[in-house]
């Protein structure tokens, strides 16, 4: 196999893609099955890794930050929810959209000594985490798709949550709630004819995506044992867009393929593109090796409205649900 | 026998009813500087059929709206079954019992049609978050609301499509399915917004079974329609509004014979033909 096939493998393996894949289990709660228009989902993940590293920075323990870190994504849900969800749906995207970017920016604004760090961040809070890592120094897994035993151990507890997040998603989603929030997404105003509180269910679903976003964020801290305010930028709420749609949105497999696919094709094209450009197949004039990492997302776009065009329904979706005539 | 205890009651807009169900006191509704609904006192009898008529821009469904709760008047209070429920919110209006459906079919397309009916039973444990992910505690209730949406699936023909989705249903097919939908609900009144609208006139007169089935039942039914033929023949009281306000209410046969409602039909000039045309918009 070639090193550029072995490194996608390890990248749709590894820490990021399951971290984005607990991310994308939230949003496609909220998006996918509660038609919520969430652009703001990175701040889920923000309040939630600011709420762990603050805690340990301030003295307590790593159990208590990571409870103060999904309290904080249950707040944000609230006050996301609480002014917007009663209005028509394109408010609450463009509340989320603005609310979120204000927060980093007000996070950002802090100064060395303030509970932030503000542009600096805070830094090795993780470390009680790395010390009961059941797995001894040393390397895992066969050629370059090989992880160091501190990132097996975050891949383990990140996958796990992802496997636990999605088996209640499954399961929500099957239940007589999992139909109000489905017809919710279809037409509010015939779940509200029938007596169903959609407002209350919003809030619930928005909050409920909101923890799986935040653990997201508790679980990239974790592994980066940093947190700081450029990393959530509005970008990564439409990467996360990005997996939903292309592993299908309203699926519970979606989010956890999509998440792989989606770091799998960003480290093989870039891979691929370093290769070629190594070998003289595309000449450095044309792409220089620093410009790879940015042209890969322009593959990535190209890929994904191909495959909005060719196979709408995503990865996992169900086509015939898609086809839907919505009248 | 509704038609008999309606029949002594004078035609007379706001007149009160013997048994009255729904009771409006000076509902009020204004989009800027036009009044849309302005309703001094409406009563609407317990377990009748009643229809409102009018011609478009009355007020019917802005009336309609403000009474399920989907609107805020901008004055005005009304009682449902001794209850005092103006100013609530939709679903709690519904819970309370009165259940309306829209003049466009709200089919939720990409729901089974089974689910579309099992969404409409009420209190359901399975709903609340806390125990939806313990099957447990809702499967029995489930079955039994399974039960009776297949029963009242194949009563109103659509027994044979309950897997499909909704969205596969046609225009007829929707209409028919969102007033089985209401009944699962399980209401002692439903509000429909035109539900001939844009339906064959075959499926018209099973619509048409389906409120008289309803109505024996003991389920009141206020309904809007433009079809002076469908009005007259299934109505049991009839009421009128124009330019916001009740101008007539009587029997079927007091309202056909009522000149306010030819005015407020036809026009002074009598020349604009509008009577009995089938509508496809209304607001």
């Amino acid at each position: 196999m070639s090193s550029a096939f072995q490194d996608a493998i390890a990248a749709g393996l590894g820490v990021q893609a399951a971290a984005f894949a607990l991310a994308a289990v939230g949003l496609n709660l909220q998006f996918g099955y509660t038609g919520l228009l969430n652009f703001g989902l990175v701040a889920f993940l923000m309040v939630g890794a600011y709420g762990t590293a603050i805690t340990v920075n301030e003295g307590g323990p790593l159990w208590l930050g990571v409870l103060v870190g999904i309290a904080a994504s249950v707040g944000l849900g609230l006050v996301f929810g609480l002014p917007t969800l009663r209005l028509r749906a394109d408010y609450l995207a463009i509340v989320t959209i603005t609310a979120g970017e204000t927060l980093r920016i007000i996070i950002n604004a802090g100064g060395q000594n303030s509970f932030t760090q503000g542009p600096f961040g805070i830094q090795q809070f993780a470390n009680s985490f790395f010390k009961i890592n059941p797995f001894p120094t040393g390397t895992y897994g066969p050629g370059r798709v090989s992880f160091s035993e501190s990132d097996l151990w975050v891949m383990t507890v990140t996958w796990a949550l992802v496997a636990l997040f999605s088996l209640a998603v499954y399961r929500l989603v099957r239940s007589p709630w999992g139909r109000v929030i489905k017809a919710i997404r279809e037409d509010e105003d015939a779940a509200r004819s029938l007596g169903k509180n959609v407002f209350a269910y919003k809030l619930q679903s928005l909050c409920l995506g909101g923890v799986m976003a935040g653990c997201a964020g508790i679980m990239l801290a974790l592994s980066q044992q940093n947190v700081s305010p450029t990393y959530y930028l509005p970008a990564f709420t439409f990467f996360i867009y990005t997996i939903v749609i292309l592993g299908g949105p309203g699926s519970v497999w979606g989010p956890i393929i999509g998440a792989a696919a989606f770091w799998f094709l960003i480290q093989f094209t870039a891979g691929v593109l370093t290769d070629a450009i190594g070998s003289g197949w595309i000449p450095s004039s044309l792409l220089s090796t620093d410009e790879v990492l940015t042209f890969r997302y322009v593959l990535v776009g190209l890929g994904l409205i191909a495959l909005v065009v060719w196979r709408p329904q995503g990865i996992a979706g169900n086509r015939e649900e898609l086809l839907i005539d919505d009248r | 026998m509704i038609a008999r205890e309606l029949s002594g009651v004078e035609p007379r807009p706001g007149v009160a009813k013997p048994d009255p169900v729904l009771t409006a006191d000076g509902v009020r509704r204004r989009f800027g500087g036009l009044v849309a609904v302005d309703v001094e006192h409406l009563e609407v009898q317990r377990s009748s059929i009643t229809a409102l008529i009018g011609p478009n821009g009355a007020g019917k469904s802005t009336f309609f709206n403000v009474l399920s709760g989907f609107d805020r008047p901008d004055g005005g209070s009304w009682s449902f079954d001794g209850t005092a429920i103006s100013g609530w919110r939709a679903h709690r209006i519904a819970r309370r019992g009165m259940v309306r459906s829209f003049q466009l079919p709200k089919a939720l397309a990409k729901l089974s049609v089974l689910d579309n009916m099992k969404l409409g039973a009420p209190r359901q444990s399975g709903e609340r978050l806390a125990t939806a992910l313990l099957p447990g505690r809702w499967r029995s209730q489930e079955r039994t609301v399974e039960l009776q949406a297949i029963e009242l699936l194949s009563r109103f023909g659509l027994g044979d499509q309950r897997d499909d989705y909704a969205g596969t249903l046609s225009g007829g097919q929707r209409k028919l399915l969102e007033m089985a939908r209401a009944l699962m609900a399980q209401p002692d009144m439903v509000l429909l917004d035109e539900p001939m609208a844009g339906v064959n006139p075959v499926l018209v007169q099973t619509l048409l079974e389906h409120m008289k089935g309803i109505r024996e039942i003991g389920v009141t039914v206020l309904f809007v329609e433009h079809d002076m033929d469908v009005v007259m023949g299934i109505s049991d009281w009839v009421v009128c509004m124009g330019v916001g306000k009740v101008i007539a209410e009587g029997t079927p046969a007091a309202i056909g014979a009522n000149p306010a409602v030819i005015d407020a039909y036809l026009g002074t000039t009598h020349d604009e033909a509008g009577f009995g045309e089938a509508e496809t918009a209304d607001d």
